[in-house]
Parts: C-alpha cells; structure tokens; sequence
C-alpha cells in the first residue's frame, strides 16, 4: 500500500499535499480531497467576486430612488445573476466542497473521502455549470429572478434562460454527488473508534446538509428541466395558457429551495460549534442536542416548502399546516444558538479572528432567526412577503450566517490548508468591518420591508430613499471587509510564518497531521480513543 | 430626501390587527435577542482567557434546560402560529356583503374596473369603512396587488382568479405595488389607492361611465356569439343562464358544484371539462380568443342575472343593479383624478 | 457489515487506495448506489407528482391521450424488461460465485433484452411521429381539450425519454461488468461491480413498472366517476 512509502513526521522538509506533485495537470487531474478542496476555494472565490460585483451595482442603482444608474433590464439581470451566482455558485458549495472536502476525511482519519474520483467529476460538473452560467452573463444575462418563475421565464423572458438554466442544472449534479460522497465517507470511512456520537460537530452538520443535497436537488432538477422543456418547445406543462399550473412549479422549486436554505446554513452551524468549543476550551453544551438538532433541520427542512406561498393560489389550510411545521424549525435552530451561548459559560475565552467571526455569526443568526418568526406567521407573512423584509431575513441568514461562518472557518483551518500564518491583527479588524458593514447595509431593510418595499425594484418612492442610502453606505463598508482577507490571507500564502501543526491548541485528528498534510494524510489509520472534545486530555496527547 | 418614515400609516380594519401581532412577535424577538447578547456579553468578559494553561472544566449538558429553551420558545411561537392562522383566514376570506372591484393585472399596469363601468389605470377609489372585495386576473405573468397601508397582498395568478378584502379607515392617498417581480418595469408598476369619503366616493362614481360592467357583459354576450346558443331562460342545446351564478350544478359526471368566478370562467375558457348534466360537450373553446376584461364583464353580466339574493341596502351600484348608471353622460376611460381627497393622505408627488 | 470480508489477497488487487480492505470498499460502493437511487426516486418522482397532479386535474384529457397508446408494445416491453431484470439478478449471482463465463452469458442476455425494449421503444416512437403527436413539433390532435391531451404526450416523452436515458447509461455500465468478467475480474470476494450495476438496472426496471400502467393502462379504461 501506498501508505508504507509516505515520509514519517520526523523528517526535515516533509513531502506535502502542496509539494507532492507539480504542474497544471498535477492539480486538474488531482483525486486528492485536499487538492480539490483547493480548486473549489479558488472557484468558489472567483464566483464570490462576481456576485459581489453584481450586489455593488445593485446596492449603486439602489442609492437614489430614480433607477439612473443603469436601465430596469439591466438591473433585473443584476438582481437575477447576483442570486443565482451567490447561491448555486458560492454559498451551495462555500463550506461543504470547501471546508468539508479538506477537513473531512482528515476529520475522520481517513485517506480520502470514499469515492475520489467522483468528488473531481463534482468540481468539473460544478465548473461546467458555472462556465454556461457565465456565458449567460456575458451574452446578456437571464432577468427570470433566480426562482424562475413560470411562466414569466417559460414563456415572457427574452433572455438567457436556457444557458443558466442548464449550468443550474448541471451544477444540481454537482451537489448530489458531493453530498453522497460525504455520507458514504461518514458510513464508512471513519478511524477505528471513531463512534458517532465521538464525532465531531462539524461532520454532523455537513451530514445532515449532504441528505438534503441528495434528496432535495434532485427536484429542482426536475423542476427546471420541465421549465426547459417548456420554453423550448412551446409546450404546456406550467403555462395556464396551455392549461398548465404555474403554482406547481412554485411547489417543486421550493421542496428543493427551501432545504436549499439549510445546505447553506447547516455547514455553517457545523463550523460555529468547532470555533466555539475551540476558542473556548470547552467541550460544547448538550453536544447529543445539538448534533441531534442538526438532523431535525434537515428533516423538517423537507416539509415547509409552502410558507413560500401564502400568498398564492395554495388553500389556507394547507398553508396553515406549512406555517405550523415552519414554527417547528425554530425550535433546533434555537437549540443550538442557546447551547453555543452555554459553551462559553465558565471557558476560557480567546478572542482571535475565527472566535470573532463566531460570535459575530451568533449575534446576527439570532436576528436572522428570530425575524423567520414574521414570516412563518401568516398574518404577518402577508404584509411583509416579497418586500425587504424579507431580503434582510435571508441575508441575515446567508451572509451574516454562512459568509461568517465560512470566513470564521476559513481562518480556523487556513494554517492546516496553507501551512501559514496570516496577521491575526487584520484579521480581527476586518472581522469588525464585516459585522459593522453588514448591520449598516441589512438593518435598514428590515424597517424598508415594514414600510412596504417589494424586492426587486429597480426605482422606488422617495419615502424609502434615506435607509436606503443607510444600506448602500453600509454594503461599501462591506466590501472593504471582505475585500481585506483576500489580501492578507493571498499574502501569507506566500509571506506568511510557517503554521505549526496546532496553532489553537486544538482537538480533533486534523490537528496530529502536519500543517500542510501529507497527501495521504495519516501514516497509519490513526486510532481514537477519546470524545473529539476533551480539552483537558489536551497536553499529554500533543503528538 | 428629508423625510425618513419609520412605521407605515394604519388605514385598514387589518392594519391594527396586523400590527399588533407584529408588535407581538417583536416583544418575543427582542426578548430573546436582548437575552442572548447579554449573555454573551457577560460571559465574553467574566470567562476571557487569562491564563492560557487554564482548561475549563466541561459541563456536558443539561436536560432539564434543553427541555425548557425547547418548550417555552415552541409556546411563545404557538401563540404566534394560532394568532397568524386566525388573521390569514381572515384576510383572505371575504365577507359576503363585500361590494365588488375587479383588478387585472398585466405588464406592467393595474387596470381596475367597478361594476358601474368606470374604469382606471395605475388608481383605485374606494370608500371609507366598507368592505371591498377585488376579484383579481392577470394576461400575462404572476403579479401581486400590494397595498401596505392596509397590510394586504395576493398574488394575481394567470389562469385563475384571486381575491382579496379590506375596508379602508381613513381617507387619503396609499401606495399601490406590484409585489411579485413581472420583469422589465416591475418597479413601474405601481400605483395609488384613494380612501374617499362615502359621500365622495358616490360624487366620483355618478361621473363615471356610460354603462356599467353587465351592461357591457350583455353586448359582449351578443358580440361573441353566445346568445346564439344560450338563452338566459329557455333551456335548448345550452344550459340558460338565469340563476346559474352561485347556484349548485350537477355534472354529467355525476359531480356536483358550485358555479362561482372559477367555474364561469373555466366553462368559458374550457367548456369540456366540466359539462353540465343533460348537455352535449358541444361548446367551442374560447381559450386565446377573449381578453381578461371582456372575460370579468360577462362574468359580471352572468352574476347580475345570477341567484345573488338582492342586499336590501344597496348603496352604490352593485352587480345586478343593471341600467341604473345607464343615464349618466360622457365615459370616463381611465382616469387619474387629480381632485381626490388628500386631506390625511401623504400628500401625492 | 465490513467486517464480512477480509483483505484481498490477490496479484492485481481491485482494492483502491482510500479504502482500508474490500469489505469497506464494498460497503461504501453499496451505500453510494443506494443513495444514488434515493436521488433517482426524488428526481422522478418529481415528475410522477407533476403527472398526478395534472391527472387528477385533467381525467378526460388525460384518459383520451392515453388511448393512443400501444398497449401491446407496452406489454411486450414490460416482460421483456422483467426479463432482463431476471438476467441481471443471474448475473450478479454468477458473480457472486465468481463464474466469471456465467457472467458473461448473463450479461450479454440483459443487455440484449435491454437492447430489444429500446429498439420497441423507438418504434412506438416513430409511431407518435407518423401519428402526429409529438408536441411541440408535430403535434396535430384536434378534439376537445387539445392542450391538456397535448400534456399527457409531453408527460409520456419526457418520462419514458428519461427513463430510456437510463437504459442507456445501463447499457455502458453492463459493457463494463462485461469487460471485467471476461478479465475473470470477479471472485468470491470480489464481486459488488456487479452487485452495484444489478441495483441500478433493477431500478430502472422498477421505474418501467409504475410508468407503464401510469400511461398505458388507467387512462384507457377511464369511464368517468360513476354516472349517477
């Protein structure tokens, strides 16, 4: 086996995963989890910049109330690519294809994930995707919204539909095949004595995200494989002219979409619970609770589709049902941020850049998940449907929930994945940027929503222009705090001071390899004898 | 820029409803949030890392607090669902003396017809404290009839009809949205509700048209050929249509139901699928051949020789209240009026 | 499970690199295509909801269509596929025993079966063409409720379309179970290639089975609720 030829940790420049091999074709033929994860991050990257380019523009459009900046085609399209990128592109697969493919299996203390191979056919599949959709971009862009309505996108829209629409639906494959490699991974290849309820959180959580990806994208494919078929040939499937339903394409994209919520934050709960009992030096509170809670999420994910539609042709009791399941989510969610907030009580807490981005996270995830509580309420549900309100929600989730997290995570595991170190000094400043920006762009749009702004509005009433000049302040000061990791972390990639193996002192078998790793991770299957979170074991196991 | 609204103005029976549960939730949500931030305030600072060989001691859980933090929140939301149920089923059920507006959406303008005939683009009058229910069809893409002030929307679906309710409080003018993004003017398809005195209100309709939306439903009703076949009384080939509205018919299928909006509507549009009993699948399709206009003006005519029993105080023009608009001169297509009442409103800009 | 098999003692060991011995291997591939399945059971059952849905709206539309069927084409193409599905599960077992000839002969019966429901496939395709009823290129019915029976024929293309694109993607993976047997590939302790492949061609089978009485059969005998 290959193993007997991989050098011992003792020798003096040891052969790792960044220095095994060289060349272009080294990397793109590469079936080395760790490698790929590196592909990902840099397109994941990339497709990051892009959709942030394209919520500049809007936020620009959007900072007088005339529509003067471009013309309303054009902003439809910004609105339309800046979801369909930021969502299929980057946050879908930000921490899972990332994180999880370079963290996984070392978390297990296994070579690789289980099916190597297949995990490089996902980066190429999500890479084709997002190659059309790019094409889709720069041929003119698609103004459907990234919901694709029918029959607006089948049958009105004049713009490139089919081309995202297919990268969409290549990209799905991506997704699914990512998700049933991390399950079968997480069946199969875990160290010896490695149990499941020893496992670390973060596996959980990017469990229960990989059985929403398996289960739920397959309907979305189907979803827009049917808007495909529709548009092409003129035929009626949701079309009511033809004696279609639009509303059942409404259901089938959101049984996907909503779950697709969770893909997005689940990973990022993962994230928090390791950054938190970390940096606190404390095994996390009710650890079976909030591993549990994570798989609640995913199965409940699966059932409130609906409270997308109250104000649809959907019968008032079946949404009442959807509105009953939707407070039902709550509960998890709540779990886990009081279980977080118990964690720290009695720790010993260390304030550096990911503890930052952690606690950041939970302060704007309480209010991203409280203002859900609006929307599962019918009643209110009604006045603040398709307004800000409910823009602000969802970025409070996604951007001040997952972009934290997986900038938190990023930072965590940035010495294991680089071997270096970056300034931690700017790492916290730009911590505080991005937390300062985000409440400044996204507060404001909450009161917006109340005051009735629908979404997607290229001009608006002046009544509504000076929060929104609060917002478009707010998301340039954003964009300096994103923009500052970039530098400092493409910095110390080349500059920075070599990582030791355990810079935090950390728990969990990633931190016994070498920083970088050796490509086959472990020398031996390593053997696990503890829970991942015995902090007070840490100094006689140190290797 | 020097106006900085934090709060929209009340002016439906709904919006205090509306508020007050939103104030709810609030009290619940800033509780929690406040809770949480102190928490982690305090624990931020009591618990910082001082010496860094200190290895807390670990707490594995507790279930009594699990138990708590699931329950009492999952009570609090409870309320929030059964209160929300309750305030849906009421916004979207109207009542039945609701006096009746007809909205069709299309990109990207709100065309709005009452049954007296008058008809307006991107505007709609209504009068204080009385019920008005919108029957509400699109041409073209999924819109949705927003109005914040009185806290309602609904989306207007093509190949159906919706509907929604309120009764306005308080005179003056209100934004009217398109909610649901229709493409390229979306955001151009916005608009003004005027709340008018009952005494107004009855000023601007008696200048409105010269008939009223079953008048011209009874011309549309000769135009395409309908009367050819079906007599309002005499049953022949066609089922008559005298009394049919809101009436219960049996099919040939054996099914029995109710001919209301959807039922008039299909039968136009796709008359085979669903034959009255004693019928011959006869009728053509008139699927793409009919506008949604002309579609609400027969349905209006349809109801107005419906079943409808007759409410005793009828004060505008109703449905069935055929001719009784007829005298007035000049229609009036479309029309913004400048002289609406801003007395409470926001002044128009 | 893993632990039902040992390490493979082999010359040219199929065990990959990642994998620890050939139980775990055998393990994860299983899990995998089971998952992939349950993938395949939420994608099309997207598309049987869609049907339901529209079906239940539309009866009379839907029982019209459905009375262009070929319902003898269906039938001959039900047992051939559970022909086939009989096959594979020879071959797998022949696998099993490490019968590496059986293999063969299984496999090449399965794929020739599969080849014989594609072939009838496309025929009754040509049929719909000369028929006129391919929507949206030549679609020429003219009765009542021309969309909603136009629905029916979108819902039958694309349903046994996707279902004939997994025959297809079987056939490659019957090629490659072929190749390994004639490589005498398969042992005793060898032998989930075939095992995984049989799962998928047995599901694709199974998709057949609820198309066929979906689109051939129900609707034909449609009579309307009870005619009171």
């Amino acid at each position: 086996m290959r193993i007997a030829s991989q050098p011992t940790y003792a020798e003096k420049v040891p052969i790792n995963y960044l220095n095994a091999e060289h060349g272009l074709k080294s990397w793109l033929l590469t079936v080395d989890h760790k490698r790929i994860a590196i592909l990902y991050l840099l397109s994941v990257t990339a497709f990051f910049l892009v959709g942030g380019l394209f919520a500049l523009l809007i936020r620009l459009e959007l900072l007088t109330p005339q529509g003067d900046l471009v013309r309303s085609d054009v902003y439809n399209r910004l609105f339309t690519m800046h979801g369909i990128v930021m969502i299929f592109f980057f946050l879908i697969p930000s921490i899972p294809a990332v994180l999880g493919n370079f963290i996984i299996p070392i978390m297990l203390g296994a070579r690789d994930l289980a099916f190597p191979k297949l995990n490089l056919l996902s980066w190429y599949l999500y890479m084709i995707g997002g190659i059309l959709t790019l094409y889709a971009v720069l041929a003119g862009g698609v103004g459907t919204g990234w919901t694709f309505y029918t029959p607006y996108s089948t049958v009105y829209s004049n713009s490139h539909v089919m081309v995202t629409a297919i990268g969409v639906f290549i990209t799905g494959f991506s997704s699914i095949l990512t998700g049933l490699n991390f399950i079968v991974t997480t069946h199969t290849m875990r160290a010896p004595g490695l149990t499941w309820s020893r496992m670390p959180l973060f596996m959980w959580s990017l469990y229960a995200t990989s059985l929403i990806q398996v289960l739920g994208t397959p309907v979305l494919a189907i979803a827009i494989l049917l808007v495909g078929i529709e548009r092409l040939w003129g035929v009626g499937i949701f079309n009511p002219a033809l004696g279609g339903d639009p509303v059942l394409f409404q259901h089938l994209f959101w049984f996907y979409s909503h779950p697709a919520v969770y893909i997005m934050v689940l990973p990022a709960f993962g994230v928090i619970s390791e950054l938190i009992q970390n940096f606190s030096k404390k095994r996390i509170f009710g650890y079976k609770f909030v591993a549990g809670a994570s798989v609640a999420i995913a199965v409940y994910g699966f059932l409130v589709w609906g409270h997308h539609m109250f104000t649809t042709t959907q019968s008032v009791y079946a949404g009442m049902i959807f509105s009953f399941l939707s407070f039902f989510i709550a509960i998890p969610s709540a779990i886990k941020v009081f279980n977080w907030t118990a964690t720290l009580y009695q720790g010993s807490i260390s304030y550096q850049t990911p503890m930052l981005y952690a606690i950041g996270f939970i302060g704007l995830f309480v209010i991203g998940g409280l203002t859900g509580l609006y929307l599962a309420t019918m009643g209110v549900d009604i006045h603040v449907h398709d307004t800000y309100f409910v823009v602000a929600h969802f970025h409070f989730i996604m951007v001040g929930g997952s972009v934290l997290a997986y900038l938190g995570g990023i930072h965590y595991w940035w010495p294991k994945i680089s071997g270096k170190m970056y300034p931690d000094g700017w790492g916290r400043f730009s911590a505080l940027v991005v937390f300062v920006g985000f409440n400044l762009t996204f507060l404001p749009q909450f009161i917006l929503g109340y005051l009735g702004m629908p979404r997607r509005y290229h001009a608006y009433p002046e009544e509504f222009w000076v929060l929104n000049v609060f917002s478009t302040a707010g998301a340039s000061i954003l964009g300096v705090g994103y923009f500052l990791p970039l530098v400092y972390l493409i910095w110390s990639w080349f500059y920075g001071p070599e990582a030791p193996a355990n810079p935090w002192q950390a728990r969990g078998l990633e931190w016994q390899v070498p920083s970088p790793p050796p490509t086959t991770n472990f020398p031996a299957p390593p053997l696990v004898t503890q829970e991942t979170y015995e902090y007070s074991l840490e100094e006689a196991e140190v290797v | 820029m020097n106006e900085l609204p934090l709060f929209p103005p009340q002016a439906s029976t709904m919006s205090a409803e509306v508020d007050n549960l939103f104030f709810y939730i609030t009290a619940v949500a800033a509780f929690f949030t406040v809770a949480i931030y102190i928490c982690l305030g305090v624990f931020a600072v009591l618990y910082r890392r001082r010496d860094p060989r200190f290895v807390p001691r670990p707490i594995l859980g507790s279930t009594i607090l699990e138990t708590t933090w699931s329950v009492v929140p999952l009570g609090l939301a409870m309320v929030m669902f059964g209160w929300g149920a309750k305030l849906y089923y009421d916004q979207y059920t109207p009542p039945e003396n609701a006096h009746e507006i007809f909205v069709i959406g299309k990109q990207w303008m709100w065309k709005t017809q009452h049954p007296s005939g008058q008809r307006e683009i991107n505007e709609l009058h209504v009068p204080v404290g009385r019920p008005i229910k919108l029957t509400m069809a699109t041409q073209d893409v999924i819109h949705s009839f927003y109005i914040p002030a009185f806290r309602i929307k609904r989306d207007v679906i093509p190949g159906t009809y919706t509907s929604m309710w309120f009764t306005a409080t308080k005179p003056g003018r209100y934004r009217l949205f398109c909610a649901e993004y229709c493409g390229t003017s979306h955001s151009g398809m916005i608009g003004w509700v005027t709340v008018m005195e009952p005494g107004d209100f009855e000023n601007w309709l008696s200048g409105g048209a010269s008939e009223s939306m079953a008048q011209s439903g009874e011309k549309l009703f000769s135009q395409y050929g309908c009367a050819s076949c079906h007599s309002n009384d005499q049953p022949g080939r066609c089922p008559p249509f005298r009394g049919v509205y809101g009436s219960t018919q049996q099919l040939t299928d054996g099914r029995r139901i109710l001919a209301d909006d959807a039922y008039i509507r299909e039968s136009i549009l796709n008359p085979q699928a669903k034959i009255v009993a004693g019928y011959q699948p006869i009728m053509p399709t008139y699927q793409g051949q009919i506008s949604e206009e002309d579609l609400l003006r027969l349905l209006a005519y349809i109801k107005s020789i419906g079943q409808r029993p007759q409410p005793a105080s009828e004060g505008i023009a109703e449905g069935p209240a055929r001719g009784t608009m007829g005298a007035t001169p000049a229609p009036r297509e479309a029309t913004t009026n400048p002289q609406a009442p801003t007395k409470t409103g926001r002044p128009p800009r | 499970m893993s632990e039902t098999l040992t390490h493979s003692q082999h010359g040219t060991s199929p065990l990959q690199h990642q994998f620890d011995d050939l139980g775990q291997q055998w393990h994860a591939n299983t899990i995998g295509m089971w998952l992939f399945l349950a993938t395949e059971i939420l994608f099309f059952g997207g598309l049987f909801v869609s049907y339901l849905v529209y079906r239940s709206t539309y009866p009379e539309a839907f029982a019209e269509a459905s009375r262009h069927m070929d319902v003898l084409a269906g039938t001959v193409n039900t047992a051939v596929l559970i022909g086939s599905s009989l096959m594979m599960a020879l071959a797998v077992q022949s696998a099993q025993l490490g019968a590496n000839k059986l293999v063969q002969r299984f496999t090449l019966l399965t794929m020739f079966l599969g080849t014989v429901f594609l072939v009838i496939k496309v025929w009754e395709y040509y049929h719909k063409y000369t028929e006129q009823l391919i929507p949206g290129a030549n679609f020429a019915y003219e009765g009542a409720m021309r969309h909603q029976v136009e629905m029916l024929f979108v819902f039958y293309f694309v349903m046994t379309g996707m279902h004939a694109l997994h025959m297809f993607i079987g056939l490659g993976l019957l090629t490659y179970i072929l190749i390994l047997a004639r490589r005498n590939a398969f042992s005793r302790e060898y032998f989930f290639p075939a095992e995984v492949v049989g799962l998928y061609w047995h599901f694709v089978d199974l998709v057949w089975i609820f198309l066929f009485p979906l689109l051939y059969l129900i609707g034909a005998h449609y009579q309307g609720p009870v005619h009171k």
